[in-house]
Order: structure tokens, then C-alpha cells, then sequence
């Protein structure tokens, strides 16, 4: 039980007066921007970045876990409320989230949705105290060729494996690799791609990459495209369940903790596999109890789902905090936020500062804690949110995105940066790229050269040596299967192609009759 | 010889007609590919390899700007074989209708004014012009209040930026009056 009492170390540091404070106004800023329309969670913690940067570290963090939380719970409210999930994960909850709120059972939604999130996101990060550190005291073993190769693997799985064109998701990666060539390079000190800008070959600043690919191309985009006619947004009251309500509720929310958990600890991440697991096992579930309300609003279609998905937020974080390798769009921003305290998220970390490991663990359970005390009550409030006018909303959302590019390093160069990213952002946008590969990219592309390096001198320039290491060979084994096995299950069973298919059509009727 | 030559071009005719089907943007996006990944590749060549690294370098960058540009060539492919893109949906996005790219333009405008007159109008007032300008740009007429919101926005920013956090933005021709 050492983890624990070492967890427990942890939430001696962060509960003080003050740091609960931070917590709170960390869940508060994060559900507020979380649950404006047209941001989702990445984005939320993108913009939100600069308001931690007087803090120390530990303080910084709590308010990280609050945005980070907040976030998530926001996005999940406007699913509910308006029917236009703004990220993939949120698809499943607003399927039969906002059904239930067209019925009148908003309060239920919202209420399942916040409870479900606060049993999966605590277990999901009680798991994350007991794995992490093991995974942690295994990967500080592994050398750099191994490590090297784990980096690749996480490339395959979120280009190729979760996106849905291959193509489209190594352009995407390439595009940030290529981003995180700029500056001077490691070894030699030689400017690469720097166009003689001494500013460039500083580094282009992951923050302002992640602004301006997350927030300004969104905004730019959205712009293009602006709704002119105003959604239609159902009024909530406060959230309640009753029995039956809860009765209905806790076994999904358990099943989707299970489904969640394992797909955001795996490298494979992401949380549209198992948001649709949980979804497909609660309508069979239901079906075989005879009481099937999915397609008119059930209750377990928000609760699964909904509890997948913040287990699987949970689980991103062992990768994060063990490897260092970001699986989802919103962890790989954490990570960026974390590299701006000076910390490399790798297998050092847990050795090397456990302290701040722990603070961040104890911090996420206090975030979950406090959102769930926060926001059962000031749903309404949040509700009223999205009545927001629109022009007002995304000159927000600008202004902010300068401001956080800009008060990194008080550069006005950075700022042109973000006007020239957030255009790449809004192309990536028109052209159906991905963004998560390219952030990736731009994170993991100077760590996996490093690495190789290190690999290369170890081995004295023996190519061979990137396989030395069984885990290596083991790992490019499953990168092998990783690449191959779609292929071949697309041939072999055309049966979860059909099974997405009959959901899309699903959608289909939901637009239809909205 | 001719026969299995024959049969694709008409298998292929009834895509010739250019039509939504294809989208010719797309080989914008290729071309522009192509040019980076071909930039990234010459610009390591203009690296001087050091001692003792076996790797240097020059390696990622090759590898890099050699995937891209083919990832380009096979972009252009696949682009007239009919592949289209997925335009990204989201919760204030209309897919229906035409995109405006002249609030793009406008919007891009904004900021660049902002980049520009950072330095020396400080935070507080740039920052407000940016607010302003932008829900102009996005069709809000209610230039008054924009101002006030905008003005508030960037002011309060400025004092939270300056005393909560230790960031001290540029303040610009306001020098002394923050």
C-alpha cells in the first residue's frame, strides 16, 4: 500500500486554503469555457493555458485538473442541451442525451452524466495511482531504443488505427514533425528550417501550437462557416434522480468505467471505441431486459457513455505520466502545459519528482470531487451559457488565443505564428485532416530523434541496434499487427463496418428530425 | 494490347466530368505537400554533420521531407480518383451552405493589426481593437458595446495578468496610466 500512503503525501501538499482555491476556480473556468459552444475540451485547456503561468508548479497543477475535468463536463452538457457534440468522444452522449432533454428529462441527463463522470473519473484515476508507478518503475528500465520504438507505435495507432483516413493522418503527423524540425538542432546547434530568424530557431512553442491548431483554427473555421440560424436550447432546471433513475444508472456507469479505463491506458487512447462499446452493450443489455428506451431517450445511453469517456480521460494519464506519451488531443496539450513547468513527462518523472506526480493524482480527485459539489447546482446557470451571441463568442475566443500566445513569451512574433497556425488549422479543418497526429508530431517528433540518436551512439551507428532490446522487437511486433489487422479484419468480418453504418443512419434520422 | 488499355479509360469516363465529386483544393494542399517536404530536404543539406553521431542532423529532416512529398504525390492521386474530404462538423458549423471565406479575410486582418500594433499600443488597447474588430468581422452591429465589452476584457486582462500572475504585458502608450 505504498502508493497510497504516498497519495496521501500527495493531498497533504495540494490541500491547502489556497490550493483549494485554485481547485476551485480551475473547475469553474474549465466548465465555463467547456460548456461554451464550439469549444471542446483540448481547446478549453488550450485557452486556459496562461492563466497557471505565475503559479508554482503544485498550484499550477490542481488548476490543471480542475480545467482538465471541467472541460470534459462542459463539453458533455452542450452535447446534452444542444444535440451538436463538439468532439468525437461526446457523439454517443448526445445520441441519447439530448433525446432525453427533448423529453423533458434534461435534469436526469445532466445529472447521470455528472454523477457518471465523477465514479469513472475517480476510479479511472485510483487506477491510474496503482498502474502508473508500476508501469513508471518498469519504463525506467527500458533504453532508448525501446523507448524509441514505443514513440512509434503511438504514432501508428493514432494515425492510422483511430483516424478514419490513413492518408490523411500521416499528412497530419508529418506536417507536425516537420513544425518540430524548426529551431536548433540538438546536438549540433545548427538551425534547422529556420529561415535565419534567430526567434525560429528559439523553437516554435508547443503552447502556441496548440492554440493556434486548437483554438484560432477553430474559431477561423467556425467563422467560414457560421450558423446563421440560432440552435434551438432546452431549458434545464436543477439536476435530480430519482430511484429508478439511479437504479438504471450504476450499472452503466460501472460498465463504462471497465470499457473506458483500459482503451485511454493503452497507447492504442482515444475514447470513441469505448464511449460506442458502452453504448452497444447498454441498448443489448436493455433490449434483453425488454425495457429498451434507446432512439427515445434512455437513461443508460448518457450514463455509459459518459462514464467511458472520463475513464478514459483517467486512463490517458498513465501513458502520460509513465511514458510520456500523449494518446488523446487534450493530453497532449497537459503535456505541453507540463513542459512548460520544466518537467519531461517520461520514465524519469515518477522517480525523479514524485512529489509533483502525487499533488497531480491527489488534484484530480479533488477536481472530480469539487465538480460534481460545483456543477449539480449551477447547471442552469452553465445552461444559459449557450445563448451566448455568436460574434461576441469567437472575438472571445480570438482575444484569448492572443492572449495566451502572446503572454508565453511576450513576443509579437508569436502572435504572427498563431495567425500563420491558425490558418494551417482552418485548412486542416477544410481538407480533413486530423489535428491530434500534428500535435503529436510536434511534441514527440524532437523526443523520438533524440532518442534515436542516443540509440545510434549506444549501438556505435549500427542500425541493428534500434532492435537490441527484446521489448523492442516486441513492440514493432505490434505495431506490425496494428497496421495489418484492420486491413484484414475489413475483409475477414464486414460486420463492424455494418454496425457503425446502421448508428449512422441512426444520426442520420436525428438530423432529420431536428 | 489495346483491349485491357481500352477498358479503364472507359471504366474512368463517366468521372471525367468535373464535378463536386472531385475536389480540385485538394491538390492545392498536395502541391503545397510537396514544396514543404522538398524545402525540408534542402534545407538539411545546408547542415554541416558533426562528430561522433552517427545519425547528424541531416537524417530526420531527410526522412521527413521525403515522406511528406510523397505523402503529397499520393495526396494528388487520390484526389482524382474522387477522393473528397471530410469537412469537420461542430456544434456553430453549418456545412450547408457555401463557405465565406471574406470573414476569414477580415478576421486574419484583425489579428495581423494586432500583431503589428502590440508593441507599442500595449495590451490593453490592442487587445481591445482585436475584440472589436473580430465581432465586427463576425456581423455583431453593436459597435458600443463591443467597445465596452472589448475595452473591459483587455483592461481587466492587463491588472489580472499583472498582479495575479507577475506577467507583465506591455502597456504600451498607456505607460503610466495602468
Amino acid at each position: 500500500m505504498d502508493n497510497l500512503s504516498l497519495l496521501m503525501d500527495g493531498f497533504g501538499s495540494v490541500l491547502t486554503p489556497q490550493n483549494l482555491l485554485f481547485a476551485c476556480i480551475g473547475v469553474l473556468l474549465g466548465t465555463f469555457v467547456g460548456v461554451l459552444p464550439g469549444i471542446g475540451p483540448a481547446m478549453a485547456v488550450a485557452l486556459l493555458l496562461p492563466v497557471t503561468y505565475g503559479l508554482d508548479p503544485i498550484g499550477a497543477f490542481i488548476m490543471f485538473a480542475g480545467i482538465y475535468y471541467g472541460g470534459m463536463y462542459g463539453g458533455s452538457t452542450t452535447s446534452i442541451l444542444l444535440n451538436t457534440p463538439g468532439e468525437s468522444a461526446s457523439v454517443m452522449t448526445a445520441l441519447e442525451g439530448n433525446l432525453m432533454a427533448r423529453a423533458g428529462r434534461a435534469s436526469q441527463a445532466l445529472a447521470t452524466a455528472a454523477i457518471g463522470s465523477f465514479i469513472a473519473g475517480t476510479i479511472g484515476t485510483l487506477l491510474v495511482v496503482f498502474f502508473a508507478p508500476a508501469l513508471a518503475s518498469v519504463a525506467v528500465e527500458i533504453g532508448a531504443p525501446s523507448y524509441f520504438a514505443l514513440m512509434v507505435l503511438a504514432m501508428i495507432m493514432v494515425t492510422s488505427v483511430l483516424g478514419g483516413s490513413p492518408l490523411r493522418g500521416f499528412i497530419a503527423l508529418f506536417l507536425g514533425l516537420t513544425i518540430g524540425l524548426v529551431g536548433l538542432d540538438l546536438n549540433t546547434g545548427q538551425p534547422r528550417l529556420s529561415f535565419d530568424q534567430p526567434l525560429l530557431a528559439d523553437r516554435i512553442d508547443v503552447v502556441v501550437v496548440a492554440v493556434g491548431i486548437f483554438a484560432l483554427g477553430e474559431a477561423l473555421w467556425v467563422a467560414a462557416h457560421l450558423r446563421r440560424s440560432p440552435l434551438h436550447v432546452i431549458p434545464v432546471g436543477r439536476p435530480w434522480m430519482d430511484r429508478t433513475d439511479l437504479r438504471r444508472s450504476w450499472g452503466p456507469w460501472l460498465r463504462g468505467t471497465a470499457y473506458g479505463f483500459p482503451f485511454g491506458a493503452l497507447p492504442a487512447g482515444g475514447a470513441e471505441i469505448p464511449t460506442f462499446l458502452s453504448y452497444l452493450t447498454e441498448k443489448r443489455i436493455a433490449k434483453r431486459k425488454g425495457v429498451d428506451e434507446f432512439g427515445k431517450g434512455a437513461i443508460e445511453g448518457v450514463a455509459g457513455p459518459e462514464a467511458a469517456n472520463n475513464a478514459s480521460a483517467a486512463g490517458t494519464f498513465v501513458p502520460l505520466l509513465a511514458l510520456g506519451l500523449p494518446v488523446t488531443a487534450t493530453s497532449a496539450v497537459m503535456l505541453a502545459a507540463l513542459q512548460g513547468y520544466g518537467i519531461e513527462p517520461g520514465p524519469g518523472l515518477m522517480t525523479d519528482q514524485p512529489e509533483l506526480v502525487w499533488a497531480l493524482l491527489a488534484s484530480l480527485l479533488i477536481g472530480n470531487a469539487l465538480l460534481l459539489v460545483l456543477n449539480l447546482p449551477l447547471a442552469p446557470v452553465w445552461a444559459k451559457l449557450l445563448r451566448i451571441p455568436r460574434p461576441q463568442l469567437y472575438a472571445g475566443i480570438l482575444f484569448f488565443a492572443a492572449l495566451g500566445a502572446y503572454a508565453a513569451n511576450l513576443q509579437a512574433f508569436d502572435l504572427f505564428l498563431l495567425v500563420l497556425l491558425g490558418l494551417l488549422g482552418l485548412a486542416m479543418r477544410r481538407f480533413g485532416l486530423p489535428v491530434l497526429p500534428l500535435v503529436l508530431g510536434v511534441i514527440l517528433g524532437p523526443l523520438m530523434e533524440f532518442r534515436l540518436r542516443e540509440a545510434m551512439a549506444i549501438s556505435g551507428g549500427e542500425v541493428s541496434g534500434l532492435w537490441s532490446e527484446p521489448l523492442a522487437v516486441v513492440i514493432y511486433v505490434v505495431v506490425a499487427i496494428a497496421v495489418v489487422a484492420p486491413l484484414v479484419l475489413r475483409r475477414v468480418r464486414p460486420a463492424p463496418a455494418a454496425v457503425a453504418e446502421e448508428l449512422d443512419i441512426h444520426t442520420h434520422d436525428e438530423e432529420k428530425v431536428r | 494490347m489495346s483491349t485491357p488499355l481500352d477498358t479503364p479509360t472507359t471504366a474512368e469516363s463517366p468521372r471525367e466530368h468535373p464535378g463536386p465529386d472531385r475536389d480540385l483544393a485538394q491538390l492545392g494542399l498536395a502541391a503545397a505537400l510537396v514544396v514543404i517536404g522538398a524545402y525540408t530536404v534542402y534545407d538539411a543539406t545546408t547542415l554541416r554533420v558533426g562528430f561522433g553521431d552517427p545519425v547528424g542532423p541531416r537524417v530526420f529532416p531527410y526522412v521527413i521531407g521525403a515522406v511528406t512529398v510523397v505523402l503529397g504525390v499520393l495526396l494528388a492521386i487520390a484526389t482524382l480518383r474522387g477522393d473528397v474530404a471530410e469537412a469537420e462538423g461542430g456544434e456553430d458549423v453549418d456545412l450547408r451552405q457555401p463557405a465565406d471565406w471574406t470573414t476569414v479575410l477580415k478576421l486574419v486582418g484583425v489579428l495581423m493589426v494586432t500583431v503589428l500594433t502590440v508593441s507599442f499600443l500595449g495590451w490593453a488597447i490592442s487587445g481591445a481593437i482585436l475584440f472589436v474588430g473580430a465581432a465586427w468581422s463576425l456581423g455583431s452591429r453593436t459597435l458600443v458595446r463591443d467597445v465596452i465589452v472589448g475595452l473591459v476584457l483587455s483592461v481587466t486582462s492587463w491588472y489580472a495578468f499583472h498582479e495575479g500572475l507577475g506577467v507583465i504585458l506591455p502597456a504600451g502608450i498607456l505607460d503610466g496610466v495602468l
